[in-house]
């Protein structure tokens, strides 16, 4: 009950905040929920199968190719261009996962990295439609649905607390059925896990490839609600930033992701005020939370004062 | 009726034999020690029994059927539970979520799950401690956990690898009053190093020597057994 309670009182403050906060913040928050669900998904897989990607970022511009490039070469429609985007990152997290699953621990790291930078690598060798590095910008007359337009400051967010909400929730669910506690039970203890019956390596494949639609998600939807497809977001850079997020955060808990990667917003817009060094603040910032808050803040506060925090 | 077999079973690693040519049969219902002395190939046959370690040669039946070309979840899908020689539980979950991942497998709602989970605490002794976190148990403790974990399943064949080693002489009397009650309901295969358990547990026992069958016999005929005095109990022939 307090779960439900806390799941939809955070979704009631980010629909509120629209109204409370200014425009420039509702425009920074936007960008934080639909990131969010990208961590939302890296955390699937890491903070709750325990598995440790470090190419996340292939299956976010799957997602973000999969929805631009059908808009802007055959002039597919947003929604059937968001549904490409999903099924492409479905495809390549199965593909990615069904290889990668055959290694474990460090070389499971190594080899998804490899992965996403061939991936990488492919979006710039097909720059004549992918427009490499310079990316390209999807016009703001496609990004209507139903006549409104998700250009607009308005829509735009709760376009992205949709699609946050939905993430959300469906984590949320999805870790109070059976196949979600199995997948905790996969991180904590994998042998024993086997060892009770449970097929350990189709759980993994399953929380991949689940890991990777969400993230392929967050991927086409930052194109549409932003306009902006380019190779930036498939380099590693992206495949570290929603681990940063997510152990900033609270790996393996709900509201991690979104707390982590809030945090990480104001971290950096905060310290660009004060210095040009921002990096070195936010560099300090996490050497501070992994001596003291290891767990990162929700895992912190479930620690400290709410054990029941999901 | 013959729940669990094995023919000709031969496990090698290089050019050990760690386990040769066995063949095993054990009726269901029946309470079977495996005994031996260390290194005599008792945790490698049952290691290729569950499937963690592929068999060199040589079958596995349950229940008439070959399972040797399974994996070991399914194997234990099923209807085999087992139990870790090195304790091995989930140890930032809960006592009752440890008990609850073994029952839920079979699968079934929360409100159908609940009492099997409860009946194996309380069997076990562990029902007062369901909420806390099992790493937080004691040794012996977790020992018990993992018997609850095995019985959860509700399992047609229990296989425990030495279950009592480290338990103290009060935990192992309730042990032995717990697999007691469960004969008839299931059947137990028992690695066992405390005689004492065998003695009073067993129906039959079957010892291992260098991999291969030594002897097999009630309790009183192994423990008159010259050949198993000589292997297990180090007391030399005509002596």
């Amino acid at each position: 009950m307090k779960q439900h309670n806390l799941h939809g009182s955070v979704l009631a403050v980010l629909f509120l905040a629209f109204f409370v906060m200014p425009e420039y913040h509702d425009g920074v928050f936007a960008r934080i929920m639909v990131l969010a669900v990208y961590a939302v998904g890296y955390n699937l897989l890491f903070g709750y199968t325990g598995l440790l990607s470090l190419g996340h970022a292939l299956f976010f511009a799957t997602g973000m190719y999969g929805l631009a490039l059908p808009m802007q070469h055959l002039d597919m429609g947003p929604v059937p261009a968001f549904l490409t985007g999903l099924a492409a990152a479905a495809m390549m997290s199965l593909a990615v996962g069904f290889l990668a699953l055959r290694t474990t621990g460090v070389a499971f790291m190594i080899v998804t990295l490899m992965f996403a930078q061939a991936g990488f690598l492919t979006i710039l060798y097909f720059g004549e439609y992918t427009r490499g590095d310079e990316g390209f910008v999807i016009q703001q007359a496609d990004r209507m649905i139903a006549g409104l337009d998700f250009s607009d400051p308005t829509t735009r967010y709760f376009a992205a607390f949709c699609i946050f909400a939905a993430a959300f929730l469906f984590i949320a669910w999805l870790m109070r059925t059976s196949f979600g506690k199995c997948l905790v039970a996969i991180r904590e203890n994998e042998d024993r896990a086997r060892m009770l019956g449970y097929d350990v390596q189709l759980h993994k494949l399953l929380s991949i490839t689940l890991s990777g639609v969400i993230s392929g998600a967050s991927g086409a939807a930052y194109a549409f609600l932003f306009g902006y497809a380019g190779a930036t977001f498939a380099s590693v850079q992206y495949s570290i930033l929603p681990l940063l997020w997510v152990l900033l955060g609270g790996a393996g808990t709900t509201i991690g992701p979104l707390i982590g990667t809030a945090f990480a917003f104001y971290l950096v817009d905060f310290s660009s005020e004060i210095t040009d060094a921002h990096l070195l603040v936010v560099g300090a910032a996490i050497v501070l939370l992994t001596l003291f808050a290891p767990q990162g803040l929700a895992g912190e506060l479930r620690r400290r004062l709410f054990a029941w925090l999901p | 009726m013959t729940l669990l077999s094995t023919q000709g079973l031969t496990k090698s690693f290089g050019g050990l034999h760690a386990v040769r040519n066995v063949d095993f049969n054990l009726p269901e219902g029946q309470i079977r020690a495996l005994i031996g002395p260390n290194g005599a190939g008792k945790s490698t046959f049952v290691g290729t029994v569950i499937g963690r370690l592929r068999a060199s040669s040589g079958d596995v039946l349950f229940d008439g059927r070959s399972i040797s070309h399974l994996p070991a979840h399914r194997r234990i899908g099923l209807g085999i539970a087992y139990t870790f020689q090195i304790t091995s539980v989930f140890e930032r979950l809960s006592v009752h979520e440890n008990v609850a991942l073994g029952v839920r497998r079979s699968g079934g709602s929360d409100t159908e799950t609940e009492p099997r989970v409860r009946q194996a605490l309380s069997r076990t002794g562990l029902l007062d401690r369901a909420d806390s976190h099992a790493g937080d148990l004691s040794y012996g403790h977790q020992r018990l956990l993992e018997i609850a974990m095995g019985l959860g399943q509700n399992p047609r064949l229990f296989i425990m690898d030495e279950p009592t080693q480290g338990l103290s002489e009060s935990e192992i009397a309730e042990f032995k009053s717990l697999i007691r009650s469960l004969a008839g309901d299931t059947t137990i295969l028992l690695i066992e190093h405390n005689m004492n358990v065998v003695m009073e547990t067993a129906d039959i026992v079957t010892v291992l020597n260098f991999g291969e069958v030594l002897a097999e016999g009630s309790p009183a005929e192994i423990r008159a057994d010259r050949l198993v005095q000589d292997a297990y109990f180090g007391t030399v022939s005509g002596a």
